[in-house]
């Protein structure tokens, strides 16, 4: 058979369709969720000190290093350029104290990244979200250091940006500058207005305490399509409403008990979470308002200040069950075929 | 059995090389203005590349020296030759019978002689067998009926499904389903509405487009005939909102014709799969493998209303047909009419050859079609493009664990889960995936298209739905044995 068409020099590459990709890759979504992060991150640099861009960075520096040995011990491809270490990094970074010594987040980090993450196979297959499980080990291993370095927004005026002369708990200087996170159960917290609230201005973790820095952050996200508006809406709602129906002996009004605490970073950056949290809208919705009654039963009735991290972890292992549940309907089926 | 060794060494795709000229500005404004017009749940928006042809009027190619028309070009079993080696035919004599209800005949595309029946090369099969004519140069023609225009209004339903069978005509969307299995509905199920598809919603194909601007009234007219052969009264012409010179012209001659209405879709890929085609008119669901029949629909494409028009009203069976010849490695992009059987080389040599040297070459849609390894195969019925891209944009890339962003379930036009699939599919859990509705797939693309992880997961899809195939025919093998 003769060619018509002078002979092809090389050989045509031959694949099963479809043979045009869309732009997307992983890199660039985590790059969105971490470009998302950067006002959260600036307002609690800010509010708390260079010391807390330090943690950050250590974060980060400790997740990715982490991630790459890990993945050259095990032989596989070092995928470490995709900023999903990053991303754990910062997340773990902002759920610690300001005034947290230096080793705490080289220990989450690492448990993030080797036990919640590498252990499970890497990125994709991991069961849980590897920062909170960071979080929760601190909490559980270093309950002093993760529930008391709380610092003054702006407490290093007259020090210095850089001061790092805080890492100790129980001195007098550390007393002058310390503060109690609104949520707190025994005593009083420091005296806030709403609008220190929603800036940011009050005690708290590094980056959970702005709720309009990440709501710009979660808008980007949802801009983006990196996460479905319904668990935001959803965990935010349905913590909402149960707070507003039963939560009257508390002694914060609904908007404080949103913006104050992890209650935004966690809605909006955590349980959006696409390894770890369902995969269709419904599904997504259903396991907001399974972690908003969580955090608000946690908050009003459990022993931490705080639920919103358990709430998610609780959400993640009910993951599963909740895709099972949720799928899309079937093209040409009226109703759901009943699971044989 | 082994079936880990994965079939998919590498995953190879091509990166959608940027829109020449605004086009790309214009698709964003047409997808403004298609907001509200209707269309399906999920899809994607590919960039469309179709800036290069669509202002080209069809030209004819030039008949080859020789042709290879395989007995196989449509879904079915294969036509049965009827000529032998060393047979002198004529230009649309009938050279393949039909072999059963659903197949399909097939027609000399050029006078000559033939000179070789046998296995040849295929687009879509690698090689099938075929019946190759060499040319005498003078393109005689046999016409296919002799039915005077007086008479054609007389043609009862049953007269229009034999000539529609009689002149071969398939599918012309790429599917090529013989169109006279469609006009015969069975007993019970009697459409009321036809629809014709306009869609064109894959990227780079034009040859629809040039069809409605240029035969809109054939298009019509066929779709008269179409609906008179099975006696429906109601009739939609179906075309994406970003053809608005193909909607121009339509809309000028449905004007004038009762019982058939224009409807704008929305620009969406896959708004041409015909289930997501009627389920963005009508708002029925096709039931899963079920077919349009069963919501009281037929549909076909406008390419193949052109098809029955020149069969019915001017007795030439399907020996040609319009394809659109794009792609970056293409010197001179063209609409062609082309006669089947032609090889895809001579085709390429008719749009001035190559630029650059082709590094992949598809036969169909980027995002349906099928990777060529050579150009001796020849344009078929099916086929609506010849699209040659340049080793800039064949990306050749790897693919990581998927990351469970959901983007695939939400584009899933069947509203699967093709994440799911592929992860079963990948690790050979066959019959898991079959539960899980894989047969559903209709391939289209849309979820390998926007997965960050590149995962080729209609590829594994396809995997799958072979290798269930095989287990079914073992199976059936041992039934036969025991028995």
């Amino acid at each position: 058979m003769e060619h018509n068409v002078a002979e092809l020099k090389d050989p045509l590459v031959v694949s099963v369709s479809p043979h045009f990709r869309g732009k997307d890759t992983i890199q660039r979504v985590m790059l969105d969720v971490v470009l998302a992060l950067v006002p959260a991150v600036a307002v609690g640099v800010y509010f708390f000190g260079g010391r807390t861009l330090w943690i950050i960075l250590i974060s980060i520096a400790t997740a990715v290093a982490t991630e790459a040995i890990l993945q050259k011990l095990t032989r596989k491809p070092i995928t470490v350029l995709d900023f999903s270490a990053v991303i754990t990094g910062i997340l773990l970074a902002l759920n610690l104290p300001p005034a947290a010594p230096y080793w705490l987040p080289v220990i989450g980090s690492v448990v993030a990244i080797a036990i919640a993450k590498s252990v499970f196979g890497g990125l994709g297959k991991n069961k849980f979200n590897p920062a909170l499980i960071g979080r929760a080990v601190l909490l559980l291993a270093y309950p002093i250091a993760m529930t008391k370095g709380w610092l003054k927004p702006l407490w290093w005026q007259g020090q210095g940006f850089f001061t790092s002369t805080v890492a100790d708990f129980q001195g007098a200087a550390f007393d002058a500058i310390s503060s109690a996170t609104p949520l707190v159960k025994e005593g009083t917290p420091d005296p806030f207005t709403l609008t220190d609230l929603i800036i940011g201005k009050v005690g708290g973790c590094i980056g959970e305490t702005s709720a309009v820095c990440i709501l710009i952050g979660g808008l980007y996200l949802l801009l983006r399509k990196r996460i479905y508006w319904q668990m935001p809406v959803s965990f935010i709602g349905s913590f909402a409403l149960m707070m507003a129906l039963f939560g009257g002996t508390r002694h914060l009004g609904v908007v404080q008990e949103i913006c104050a605490g992890g209650l935004m970073l966690g809605a909006w950056f955590m349980a959006t979470d696409m390894v770890t949290s369902p995969m269709t809208g419904t599904g997504q919705f259903t396991g907001g308002v399974l972690c908003g009654l969580l955090t608000f039963l946690i908050r009003l009735k459990g022993g931490y200040p705080e639920g919103v991290s358990y709430s998610i972890l609780i959400m993640n292992a009910a993951r599963p069950l909740i895709d099972l549940w949720a799928q899309p309907r079937r093209f040409g089926v009226r109703f759901h075929a009943r699971r044989s | 059995m082994c079936y880990k060794i994965m079939i998919f060494v590498r995953n190879t795709t091509i990166r959608t090389p940027p829109e020449q000229g605004d086009a790309f500005a214009d698709q964003e404004k047409c997808r403004a203005a298609s907001m509200k017009l209707r269309s399906f749940r999920g899809g994607i928006h590919p960039r469309e590349h179709k800036r290069l042809t669509e202002n080209k009027p069809v030209e004819t190619c030039p008949c080859p020296n020789r042709v290879v028309i395989p007995l196989q070009q449509h879904t079915g079993s294969p036509a049965q030759p009827l000529v032998k080696v060393g047979d002198k035919v004529r230009t649309g004599q009938k050279i393949g019978d039909l072999t059963g209800f659903i197949s399909a005949a097939h027609h000399a595309s050029i006078s000559g002689e033939v000179t070789y029946i046998g296995r040849a090369p295929h687009p879509l099969t690698r090689n099938a067998v075929a019946v190759e004519i060499t040319s005498d140069g003078k393109d005689d023609w046999t016409p296919l009926h002799s039915i005077s225009q007086e008479n054609l209004a007389a043609l009862s339903g049953e007269d229009i499904r034999d000539i529609v069978a009689q002149s071969g005509i398939v599918g012309l969307g790429g599917a090529a389903f013989p169109t006279h299995v469609k006009l015969s509905p069975p007993a019970g199920k009697k459409p009321e509405l036809y629809i014709l598809n306009g869609a064109e919603c894959e990227p780079c194909l034009t040859c629809d487009d040039r069809l409605m601007r240029e035969r809109a009234k054939d298009i019509i007219a066929g779709l008269r005939l179409l609906m008179r052969a099975v006696g429906v009264n109601r009739g939609i012409v179906a075309v994406e909102s970003n053809k608005p010179e193909a909607i121009a012209a339509l809309k000028e001659k449905v004007a004038r014709e009762p019982g058939i209405s224009l409807e704008v879709v929305k620009v969406k890929y896959p708004q041409g799969a015909e289930k997501q085609l009627i389920n963005a008119l009508t708002g029925r669901e096709v039931p899963p493998g079920g077919l349009p029949m069963d919501v009281g629909v037929a549909i076909n494409s406008v390419g193949t209303a052109v098809a029955v028009a020149d069969a019915v009203i001017r007795g030439k069976p399907l020996v040609e047909r319009v394809i659109t010849v794009t792609g970056s490695a293409i010197a001179d992009p063209k609409n062609l009419l082309v006669r089947i059987g032609t090889a895809l080389g001579y085709v390429i040599e008719q749009c001035g050859g190559f630029k650059e040297p082709p590094a992949k070459i598809i036969v169909g849609g980027p995002m349906m079609g099928v990777a060529q390894y050579s150009l001796d195969a020849p344009v078929i019925k099916g086929t609506s493009g010849i699209i040659a891209f340049t080793q800039d944009d064949v990306a050749d890339e790897t693919y990581y664990p998927c990351i469970r962003c959901g983007r695939c379930v939400t584009v899933c036009p069947m509203r699967l889960s093709p994440s799911k699939l592929g992860i079963l599919a990948e690790n050979s859990r066959f019959v898991e995936a079959k539960q899980a509705n894989l047969m559903d797939c209709m391939e289209c693309g849309s979820c390998v298209y926007v997965c960050p992880a590149n995962r080729p997961m209609v590829q594994w899809v396809k995997f799958a739905k072979n290798e269930l195939r095989k287990i079914a025919e073992q199976e059936s093998r041992k039934k036969k044995e025991s028995a």
